[in-house]
């Protein structure tokens, strides 16, 4: 969807910036409050990201900036010039037709039922599958154990301790939790 | 029909499933009619009072101001809404904290946010001491009463024979009083409205649980017929009985727009939501359970105080269960409501049985503590033959079961009953179970159903679908009833175009839009079957109206049942307890999809989960505010919390329900979770808590008496 009205000129309160939306470079002239969570949602008409409390607390926002999970609510997009994005829309293969893993897993497992917290919790257990690739440590690593040579060992544990910035009011974490392990084994 | 895949008792994939991991979905929020604006609404900083003035003029001179509304000068509506919290901005008077004085609008939404910082309210208590409020609930409060009912149309004071005196000669007895704090819904998505008012007609995307009667509410407000009115409701991002009722997010959108003559959008900023859209009351509870020393229960008391705002009266219905569960000769259920200053309570995932289950749960198994009996025998035990307060047989009644089938997947028996014997370190483990119980309501609907020549067919019916997985299961209810393939069956949902629907509600949406799905597709059927010839170019159409119909019901007790186990582990460190496993079996009729029905009666048990370890809110005395309103101070349940859950069923075929066999599964998942895990905490710690949530403040102190606190 594109935007509806167009675009003020760039001026003190306003600022030109281009981001890598799902591959596609986007030009937005963004006001300077402007979130990233809203330059996607009402911005570009990418409402995939949603918008649960706009304070952080609930997931539901989360994108990737960079390849790493990040709240777009707390996020300003005049920062983020160049940066790359990438949002639910942008995680299924051949534009779309193809589900990721994941997404699929979701499917399988029934994994959400409202489906708002959905897209946050794809994205961030995307970012949370690199970290956990990349060695970074969470509070369920065992602290005794050897220093991560590679990748930590997702356990059931380790999942619930990283995916626990993503809330879900219906209570499908069960079934997210297994839609995770599909993907990893 | 056993022949047809993807019929009734399939484990059907979601329709809409792909739009919701894609990101395709849209909710309320996400639609843009060209030209739309935003609006962000404005709550009063004071508990009561009576707003002296508005200063607007900061608002209008920022960037993009539309317009400021405000009760002085906003649209008057055509007639007083029913629901007083929809009656915004109509006088000058405040009857709570949070309620809304002004709405700005402007062009985007930074503009909007920043037009609502910058208005004026100035109030007559301004510069002197506020207006006095009371917002404090107890059981002594001088202005409590006995309301005629409570909420569900429940007459408030049952008594059956002479409940004081068999308890006061019971050999065994139980007097005990639990409280249940203020909770709140928190659906993931926050009540959101787009309204666009073109050419007399109004169309608003809303999200709700019915949009039938926010059309209703928004043509009598407005002055407009309901044919000019549209709601739109096709994903909504949950509910929990919030956005069961309209809301004043829709009217202040409505408002706005015709106002403006621009579309606009207002999604509530998370904070609001405690103020207007509802909670659960707290809950005080007084049970007094006499039994004979086998068990047999003589006297069954459940006393309730709760509180209502200023302008509705709402009475959480926490002893209404107590009318079901257990047969005793001698009985009293009664409530008392305190009006006070505060936000209008109103439903919350089963109103009365959540809050009620877990008082009388938790007493029964007080009491099987003091018959020294296995709280599992004591339940079956008492298993009444008829609804005890009624009389009235039971359509069906399968809490035994449940009990007996639970008990067994748990492996309750091989458990040590002593409590606090079994320690892991520093932990205390124990394990506890508790009974379940939700009504199985149906509501009149009607639908409508088309067979194409192509042999497809088209299922219409203003349902709504908040998670339940509605599309699904009414495409299964119709490809039965039509004997054709699912992925003939094309289902539309989610408009007031549609024919006229109930809610998603009192776990009846099923119930009663599959009636009438189900009657409309029979019919077609038998239609088709006669047709001669190939059909005409439109297809044939039938529609169906359940309204005598469900109308007629005879009158039996139509009850869901089940039963829950928990374990829990208890840190005599920290006072951090935590739930290892919960372990649910269920009677609720014929399961029509158990791929959904499994994840609403799972999700339904982790909601009792947070209510009992960390779901709390307070209402601030001084302030008349509630403290927690935000999902940073008010904690669900996170992934973390969340270890192995477990949803079973036993099979009942109950034919007294309608066509499907179906009864209600979006609550009971609820009902006595949160009685499960206390009772299991008592078992590890040998301490009874009689007040949620289960916090380590609480716990710490009552493990580790002898010592001074740490600070």
């Amino acid at each position: 969807m594109q935007p509806t009205t167009p675009p003020p000129p760039p001026d003190a309160y306003h600022s030109e910036v281009t981001l890598r939306v799902n591959g596609t470079p986007r030009a937005l002239t963004v006001d300077h409050r402007t979130t990233l969570l809203d330059a996607l949602r009402e911005g570009l008409g990418l409402t995939g990201a949603k918008k649960g409390c706009d304070h952080g607390q609930c997931g539901a926002c989360t994108v990737l900036v960079d390849g790493r999970r990040a709240n777009a609510c707390l996020l300003l997009a005049v920062a983020l010039d160049g940066c790359d994005i990438t949002t639910v829309e942008g995680v299924a293969k051949d534009g779309g037709d193809r589900l990721h893993p994941l997404q699929q897993a979701f499917l399988d497992r029934d994994a959400f039922q409202c489906g708002y917290c959905t897209p946050g919790q794809l994205c961030s257990a995307l970012g949370m599958l690199a970290e956990a690739a990349a060695g970074h440590p969470s509070l369920a690593t065992d602290p005794d154990a050897p220093p991560a040579q590679g990748a930590v060992p997702l356990t059931p544990d380790e999942i619930r301790e990283r995916m626990s910035g993503n809330l879900c009011r219906c209570g499908a974490y069960p079934h997210i939790v297994q839609a995770v392990e599909d993907v990893i084994r | 029909m056993a022949a047809t895949p993807h019929t009734l008792g399939t484990p059907a994939e979601r329709i809409e499933g792909r739009d919701k991991v894609t990101g395709a979905a849209r909710y309320a929020a996400e639609h843009t009619p060209p030209g739309c604006a935003h609006a962000w609404p404005v709550p009063a900083g004071v508990t009561c009072g009576r707003i002296t003035g508005v200063d607007t003029s900061a608002a209008l001179a920022q960037p993009g101001a539309l317009a400021v509304l405000t009760p002085f000068d906003a649209p008057r509506f055509a007639a007083p809404p029913d629901d007083p919290e929809l009656d915004v901005l109509q006088y000058d008077s405040v009857p709570h904290r949070g309620w809304y004085v002004a709405l700005a609008v402007a062009d985007t939404l930074e503009n909007a946010r920043a037009a609502a910082a910058a208005v004026r309210v100035t109030c007559a208590d301004h510069a002197d001491e506020p207006e006095p409020h009371d917002v404090v609930l107890d059981e002594d409060h001088p202005e409590a009463y006995t309301p005629e009912k409570a909420n569900g149309g429940y007459p408030a004071h049952r008594e059956r024979g002479d409940a004081a005196a068999a308890f006061a000669a019971a050999p065994v007895r139980v007097d005990v009083s639990y409280r249940v704090p203020p909770l709140h819904n928190h659906p993931m998505e926050p009540h959101s409205a787009t309204a666009h008012f073109a050419g007399g007609r109004l169309t608003v995307y809303d999200s709700c649980q019915g949009g039938n009667a926010v059309r209703t509410v928004l043509a009598s407000l407005f002055d407009l017929p309901e044919d000019r009115v549209t709601v739109v409701a096709e994903h909504v991002g949950g509910g929990f009985g919030s956005k069961g009722t309209p809301r004043p997010h829709v009217v202040l959108a409505a408002m706005a727009a015709i106002h403006t003559g621009r579309p606009v959008k207002l999604a509530l900023p998370r904070r609001h939501l405690p103020s207007v859209t509802g909670h659960r009351a707290p809950t005080l509870h007084r049970l007094r359970l006499g039994a004979e020393p086998d068990g047999t229960l003589v006297s069954v008391s459940h006393e309730v105080t709760t509180h209502t705002s200023r302008i509705t009266e709402f009475v959480e219905q926490a002893a209404v269960p107590a009318r079901v569960m257990y047969g005793s000769p001698h009985s009293l259920t009664t409530h008392r409501v305190v009006p006070l200053d505060v936000p209008s309570p109103s439903w919350m995932r089963a109103p009365g049985e959540t809050p009620g289950m877990y008082a009388l749960e938790s007493a029964v198994d007080e009491l099987a503590d003091a018959l020294g009996m296995d709280p599992v025998d004591l339940r079956v035990l008492n298993d009444p033959a008829t609804e005890p307060d009624s009389g009235r047989p039971f359509s069906s009644r399968h809490l035994v079961e449940c009990l007996r089938e639970g008990a067994r997947r748990f492996g309750w028996h091989d458990r040590d009953p002593r409590p606090a014997a079994r320690r892991e370190g520093p932990l205390l483990i124990g394990s506890g179970v508790a009974a379940a119980t939700y009504p199985a309501y149906a509501s009149p609907c009607a639908a409508d159903a088309t067979a194409h020549p192509d042999g497809t067919y088209t299922v219409r019916v203003n349902a709504t679908d908040i998670g339940t997985g509605a599309r699904t299961v009414l495409a299964q209810i119709a490809a039965a009833a039509l004997t054709a393939p699912l992925e003939a069956v094309r289902i539309r949902i989610g408009s007031t175009r549609l024919p006229r629907a109930p809610l998603a509600g009192g776990s009846s949406g099923t119930a009663s839009w599959g009636w009438a799905v189900h009657r409309a597709c029979t019919a077609l059927a038998a239609a088709v079957a006669g047709h001669d010839g190939p059909l005409p170019g439109g297809g044939l159409t039938v529609t169906a109206d359940t309204t005598d119909e469900v109308r007629r019901t005879p009158p039996y007790a139509r009850h869901a049942f089940g039963a829950q186990f928990a374990e829990v582990q208890v840190d005599t460190v920290t006072g951090e307890v935590r739930v290892r496993r919960m372990l649910g079996v269920f009677a609720a009729g014929r399961i029509l999809n158990p791929r959904t029905a499994r994840s609403q009666l799972i999700g339904g048990m982790i909601m009792g989960l947070g209510m009992a370890l960390t779901e709390h809110s307070t209402m601030d005395a001084a302030h008349g505010d509630f403290t927690e309103s935000d999902l940073a101070s008010y904690h669900v349940p996170a992934h973390a919390d969340v270890r192995a859950v477990e949803a079973h069923w036993v099979e009942e075929d109950d034919g007294l329900l309608n066509p499907m066999g179906s009864k209600g599964i979006g609550e009971i998942g609820t009902v006595g979770a949160a009685a499960a895990v206390g009772n299991a905490v008592h078992h590890a710690t040998g301490v009874r808590f009689r007040e949620l949530p289960l916090t380590p403040d609480r716990v710490l102190p009552a493990l580790r008496p002898e010592e001074e606190p740490a600070l």
